[in-house]
């Protein structure tokens, strides 16, 4: 469908002026400068620069200490990534059903997505604090936060329990578009509930998991940082010492800004990665309506 | 379909039972927060209200002069909110409504922008914004956050839904396009408006790095440092204290949530609309 537009010439650039002045000073600038940065040695104190070519690149990559950030951080977006989708579709799956009061319970499950990544490190602090912690009290007293795969289970209970109201949100309105004539046929075919949603529905709904796989997966490799800030600080002994964070203390707190903006990209080069597996496997397996 | 009274009651025990495991931290720091030092430190712990309420939460409001700090991130999710709305909105409008060279291009660059989250570019971000002279100023927090792709997205997916017929009758009747724009398409785009402000106003009260970065006075920090800034200042693990300030932060991005839950769940909807 091929919509009438106005004949104007000018008026589309001078609506999108701002959108761009915002965009090249804040987004593309910063980016290229990052970019260009972690080809040099800065100089905290002076910022004086000197061309280093792949020495940051290096010295990130053949340090074990970054090696193991990374694994944490793999294994980190998995875990939220998977248990967030499976939990959340299993929940909007429900609500989805034909009951009263399910409108109710739909507004109880999705509102800590109002709740911020440190709020819910502040709430998980709480709960898991070996002083009085009541979970801790609830498990013979074992303290969760000071042994560090525990802790790396925390921080992912915590960080995936944050994000379930937006999962439930994409969920619910995907499952409401599943066609019901196709539900009907199959039920009419004798195929049970069960194999109706694993064979139909989840088929269906695919769009919105891979969509929701990527938000995850960003989600998890981001926006986490004010959850283990508040929640661990990367400890104990750097097992939730996910990469935001490792380049938040060598870029702020260490002031290694070539260091960092090297590891700038190597996130970039993720994000970009996780966009093509995404786009490639949406374009060839998933059902569109 | 006739649903069977056992399942409709399975129904209920499930959802009830989702509900309180989701509820439950912040149903136990509503209820801890009524508690005095002595009761929280409590073994085994005191599951039950008290009332130590005014103290933990004055307590809490003045210890890290809260008020300034919610009034900080009140004031920088609004205008990050309003700034946004309006650049996507004009933005999707010269999208969706004009013929112009370079279109495509222009709209493949504010995609590119999906892929440079606030981390990628932080170093040197940090550097504009401190070239701007910009540490420690509203601006520094609210300006670089106006561009948007999500909003442009969503108001282009809501405007393709809007009948050719109503340009074509505009133009017929001598409508200028602003005037279209201002008549026509703002009153047809209030619940996809009202799902941004949530999404938005969320997004900015809840932003954590950029504001630690962007700021180092008291005067300046936001609720989310607050809450760390408490947990610090409050040592003796005075959790009552620290969990009045939790819930006092999460009331306005919760408000905001509630009255606008319609249009965010419909804004959402017709974004899946194909």
């Amino acid at each position: 469908m091929k919509q009438s537009v106005f004949p104007s010439k000018i008026l589309p650039y001078i609506l999108l002026l701002p959108t761009f002045i915002i965009l090249v000073i804040f987004l593309f600038y910063p980016a290229f400068e990052t970019f260009r940065l972690s080809f040099y040695k800065v100089n905290p104190y002076t910022n004086a620069t000197k061309f280093a070519g792949l020495y940051n690149f290096k010295k990130v990559l053949f340090n074990p200490d970054y090696g193991h950030s990374f694994g944490i951080s793999i294994l980190f977006s998995l875990f939220v990534v998977i248990l967030g989708i499976v939990v959340s579709l299993a929940l909007a799956a429900l609500l989805n059903q034909n009951f009263k009061g399910a409108k109710i319970y739909r507004t109880l499950m999705i509102w800590p997505y109002a709740l911020s990544p440190a709020i819910a490190g502040a709430l998980f602090n709480f709960l898991f604090n070996p002083a009085n912690g009541i979970i801790c009290f609830f498990s013979n007293n074992y303290t969760w936060l000071t042994n560090g795969s525990s802790a790396f289970v925390v921080i992912a209970i915590a960080a995936t329990w944050k994000n379930l109201g937006y999962n439930v949100v994409f969920y619910l309105t995907a499952l409401r578009n599943v066609p019901s004539d196709s539900l009907e046929a199959a039920a009419i075919d004798g195929a049970g509930p069960f194999k109706r949603f694993f064979k139909i529905t989840l088929a269906f709904v695919s769009p919105t998991t891979f969509f929701l796989f990527v938000m995850n997966t960003t989600y998890a490799y981001f926006a986490s940082f004010g959850l283990i800030d508040v929640l661990t600080e990367g400890g104990p002994v750097d097992s939730t010492n996910i990469l935001i964070y490792q380049l938040y203390k060598d870029f702020f707190v260490n002031s290694r800004i070539g260091y960092a903006a090297a590891e700038s990209l190597v996130l970039f080069c993720i994000v970009v990665l996780i966009t093509v597996v995404q786009f490639r496997t949406t374009g060839k397996k998933v059902h569109y309506q | 379909m006739i649903v069977k009274k056992r399942t409709i009651i399975s129904f209920h025990v499930l959802s009830i039972l989702a509900v309180f495991i989701i509820c439950l931290p912040v149903l136990l720091a509503i209820i801890i927060s009524s508690q005095t030092e002595v009761q929280v430190l409590s073994n085994p712990p005191k599951l039950t209200f008290s009332n130590n309420w005014v103290s933990n939460y004055s307590t809490a409001w003045d210890r890290i002069d809260l008020g300034r700090m919610m009034f900080n991130s009140g004031f920088i999710a609004i205008m990050v909110t309003v700034g946004k709305i309006i650049m996507s909105l004009l933005a999707a409008f010269a999208f969706t409504h004009f013929n112009f060279k370079g279109k495509n291009i222009l709209f493949f660059i504010i995609i590119v922008t999906l892929l440079l989250p606030v981390p990628v570019r932080i170093v040197a971000l940090f550097d504009v914004v401190r070239g701007f002279d910009w540490i420690n100023t509203y601006a520094g927090l609210i300006v670089p956050f106006w561009a948007s792709a999500t909003g442009t997205f969503l108001f282009i997916q809501r405007f393709k839904t809007i009948p050719s017929e109503l340009i074509d009758a505009s133009k017929i009747d001598g409508c200028k396009p602003m005037q279209y724009f201002f008549r026509v398409l703002l009153p047809l785009t209030k619940n996809t408006i009202g799902a941004l402000v949530v999404i938005e106003f969320i997004y900015i009260w809840n932003q954590y790095l950029w504001p630690l970065m962007a700021t180092n006075t008291d005067n300046m920090r936001v609720v989310q440092i607050g809450i760390k800034m408490l947990m610090n200042a409050e040592s003796s693990n005075n959790w009552g204290v620290i969990m009045a300030g939790v819930i006092i932060t999460i009331i306005p991005p919760l408000v905001v949530f509630f009255l606008l839950q319609e249009s965010f769940m419909r804004g959402f909807a017709l974004q899946s609309e194909k």
